[in-house]
C-alpha cells in the first residue's frame, strides 16, 4: 500500500525544516517500590511538523497515553529527549501546548465562560483579550447561549466542547488530545470529529490525537502512527493523503475503508499480544 | 418551604404541645419537667435580665475560638498529611480510631497545664474537633478528580494558585462537612468541660442550677443552647445547599 511511509518524520508536502515536536529514543519506565521496573513505552522516535494532524492508534495498554503525558511534560521520559519548538521538554507543560482529556475536565463550580477562560486567564493573557477569545471560541463551538450555564446543565458532548474551547482560547501551537471522545456515542463522536477538524483549520495548530478508534484516526488525520503492544513502539506510520477541508463525510470514500483495513491488519496481531499481556 | 419542612414543623410543634399538656395536667412531674412555655419565659428572662450574659459570652467565645483553631489547624494538618503519604500511612489507623478514645480524660491535664481559665476549655474543644477537620480535609483532597489536577498543571498554575483555584473548590463539600463537625464538636467539648469543672460559662450555670433545684434557670439555659445550636445548623445547612446546588445538578445530569 502506498499510504505507508517507512520513517516517522513529518510527511506533509513542503514540510518545514524544524519540527514542532521531536521525540528522540524516548523510553518510559515506571518503578513501584519493591517491584521490577515496568517498561511502558519506547524507545520511540518521531517528529511532528507544524500544522500537521497526527493520530496514534494502538492496542489497550500499549503506552499511548504515556506517550502523550511525556509529550506534554506531565511525566518525564526515563531515557531519550523531547524537543518542542526546538526547546527541550523537561518537567512541566511548555508554553504553547494545550491538552484535552477523555474525562470531563470542566470545573463544576465555574460557568461555561469561566471554564473556557480558565487556562488563558491564569496564564497571563489580559482580561479583555481573554473575553474576546472566549466569545469567539464559544461561538465557534456553538456554546454562546450556554456561556452563563454550568457544566451540570450540559450533555457529555457539550462539556467536551467546553474543554475544546478552553484549549482553543489558549491559542496553542500544539494541541494534545487524549481520547477526547472516548466517552461519547458514535454519532456524537463523528460530529465532534468535525468540530475538531474545524478547530484545527481555524487555529492552524498542530494536533496529536491519541485514540483507540481506527475510524476516528483515519477520518481526522494526515498521518497515523500505529503502535505495538506494550512497551509501545511505532510499527508503522500511515499517510492518509486527505485534503485539509475534509469532514466526516469522507467515511464514505472507498479509500477510507482501505486505510481502515490496512491499519487493522497491522494492529490485529498487536492487539492479540496485548490481550495475552493482561494479568 | 417544602412539604417535608411543613411536616417537620408540625412534628416539633406537636411534641412541644404534648409536653406542655403533659406537664400542666400532671401526666409527668411538673417540678422536674417544667412546661415548655415556662422554659421559654425563663430563657427570655435570662436574655433580658443580663444575669448570664457574661457566661453566654464566655461559652460562645471559647467555642468559637476552639472551632476556629480546629478548622485552621485541621485543614493544614490534612493538607500536610496529603502531601506526605508515608506519614499518612503511619498515622491513618490512629486518626481513624481517634474518637474511640475518651478525650475528656485529658481535660484535667489541660487544667494543670493552662490553669483554671478559658484556655483548658478552648484546648479540649480544639482537641475534640481538630481531627474531624483533618480527616474530612484528607477525604476531600483524596477525592479530587485527577483530571482537574492535570488541567491545573496544563494551565501552568503555581502551587498556591492550584490550591486556591482547584484544590479548595474541588474539595469544598468535604471541607464544609469538616467545618460543620468542628463547630458541633467544639461547642460540645466546651460546654461539657464547663459542666465538669469550671467556675463560669453556660455549662457551669446549667450544672449549678441543676444542683440547686433551680429548674426554670436550668431549662431556660438548655433551651437557649438548643435554639443557638438549631439556628447555627439552619444557617450552615442553607450555606451548604447553596454550595451543593451546582453539584447536585451535575449528578442529576450524569
Amino acid at each position: 500500500m502506498t499510504a505507508v511511509v517507512d520513517d516517522v518524520r513529518g510527511g506533509r508536502p513542503g514540510g518545514a525544516a524544524q519540527p514542532l515536536l521531536a521525540f528522540d529514543q524516548v523510553t518510559r519506565f515506571y518503578q513501584a517500590p519493591g517491584k521490577a521496573p515496568f517498561h511502558a513505552l519506547g524507545p520511540v522516535s518521531f517528529e511532528l511538523q507544524p500544522g500537521e494532524f497526527f493520530s496514534v492508534v494502538g492496542p489497550s495498554g500499549c503506552g499511548k497515553s504515556t506517550l502523550l503525558d511525556v509529550a506534554a511534560g506531565l511525566s518525564p521520559p526515563s531515557q531519550g529527549s523531547i524537543r518542542f519548538d526546538g526547546q527541550p521538554v523537561l518537567d512541566g507543560v511548555p508554553d504553547g501546548v494545550a491538552l484535552v482529556f477523555q474525562e470531563d475536565a470542566c470545573f463544576p463550580w465555574l460557568n461555561v465562560f469561566d471554564n473556557a477562560a480558565f487556562a488563558a486567564r491564569h496564564g497571563g493573557v489580559p482580561e479583555a483579550e481573554v473575553r474576546r477569545r472566549v466569545e469567539h471560541a464559544l461561538a465557534f463551538m456553538g456554546l454562546s447561549s450556554f456561556a452563563r450555564g454550568y457544566p451540570a446543565q450540559l450533555s457529555g458532548g457539550m462539556r467536551q466542547r467546553v474543554c475544546l474551547a478552553r484549549a482553543m482560547v489558549q491559542r496553542p501551537r500544539l494541541m494534545l488530545l487524549d481520547e477526547p471522545f472516548g466517552a461519547l456515542d458514535q454519532q456524537t463522536r463523528l460530529l465532534m470529529g468535525d468540530e475538531v477538524l474545524k478547530l484545527w483549520r481555524d487555529t492552524g495548530s498542530t494536533v496529536m490525537l491519541i485514540t483507540h478508534s481506527i475510524d476516528e484516526a483515519v477520518m481526522l488525520s494526515d498521518r497515523i502512527g500505529i503502535m505495538s503492544a506494550r512497551p509501545g513502539v511505532f510499527i508503522d506510520v500511515v499517510s492518509t493523503g486527505w485534503r485539509c477541508d475534509r469532514d466526516s463525510t469522507i467515511t464514505a470514500d472507498p479509500r477510507f475503508g482501505e486505510l481502515q483495513s490496512f491499519i487493522w491488519t497491522r494492529l490485529r496481531g498487536e492487539s492479540l499480544k496485548a490481550l495475552e499481556q493482561r494479568p | 418551604m417544602t412539604r417535608a419542612g411543613w411536616w417537620r414543623v408540625a412534628l416539633v410543634s406537636g411534641a412541644v404541645l404534648l409536653l406542655e399538656a403533659a406537664s400542666r395536667w400532671g401526666w409527668i412531674n411538673p417540678v422536674s419537667f417544667i412546661p415548655p412555655s415556662k422554659m421559654a419565659a425563663a430563657a427570655v428572662h435570662i436574655l433580658t435580665s443580663g444575669q448570664f450574659s457574661r457566661d453566654i459570652a464566655l461559652t460562645l467565645g471559647a467555642g468559637a475560638a476552639a472551632a476556629l483553631l480546629a478548622a485552621v489547624f485541621g485543614f493544614l494538618g490534612g493538607l500536610v498529611l496529603h502531601k506526605l503519604p508515608r506519614v499518612l500511612r503511619v498515622l491513618n489507623p490512629l486518626l481513624l480510631s481517634y474518637y474511640a478514645v475518651p478525650i475528656f480524660v485529658v481535660y484535667p491535664m489541660f487544667i494543670v497545664l493552662f490553669g483554671i481559665n478559658r484556655w483548658p476549655l478552648i484546648a479540649i474543644g480544639f482537641v475534640f474537633a481538630v481531627v474531624a477537620m483533618a480527616v474530612n480535609t484528607l477525604n476531600g483532597l483524596q477525592r479530587i478528580p485527577r483530571v482537574l489536577l492535570r488541567t491545573a498543571r496544563v494551565a501552568r498554575l503555581s502551587a498556591a494558585q492550584e490550591l486556591r483555584l482547584v484544590t479548595i473548590p474541588a474539595s469544598l463539600p468535604y471541607l464544609f462537612t469538616g467545618v460543620k463537625l468542628v463547630i458541633v464538636y467544639a461547642f460540645i467539648a466546651v460546654i461539657a468541660g464547663e459542666f465538669v469543672l469550671s467556675g463560669e460559662g453556660i455549662g457551669h450555670q446549667i450544672a449549678f442550677a441543676y444542683n440547686n433545684f433551680d429548674n426554670p434557670t436550668m431549662y431556660g439555659l438548655m433551651l437557649l443552647l438548643l435554639v443557638f445550636v438549631g439556628s447555627l445548623n439552619t444557617v450552615l445547612h442553607a450555606v451548604e445547599q447553596r454550595l451543593y446546588q451546582r453539584r447536585v445538578l451535575r449528578e442529576a445530569a450524569t
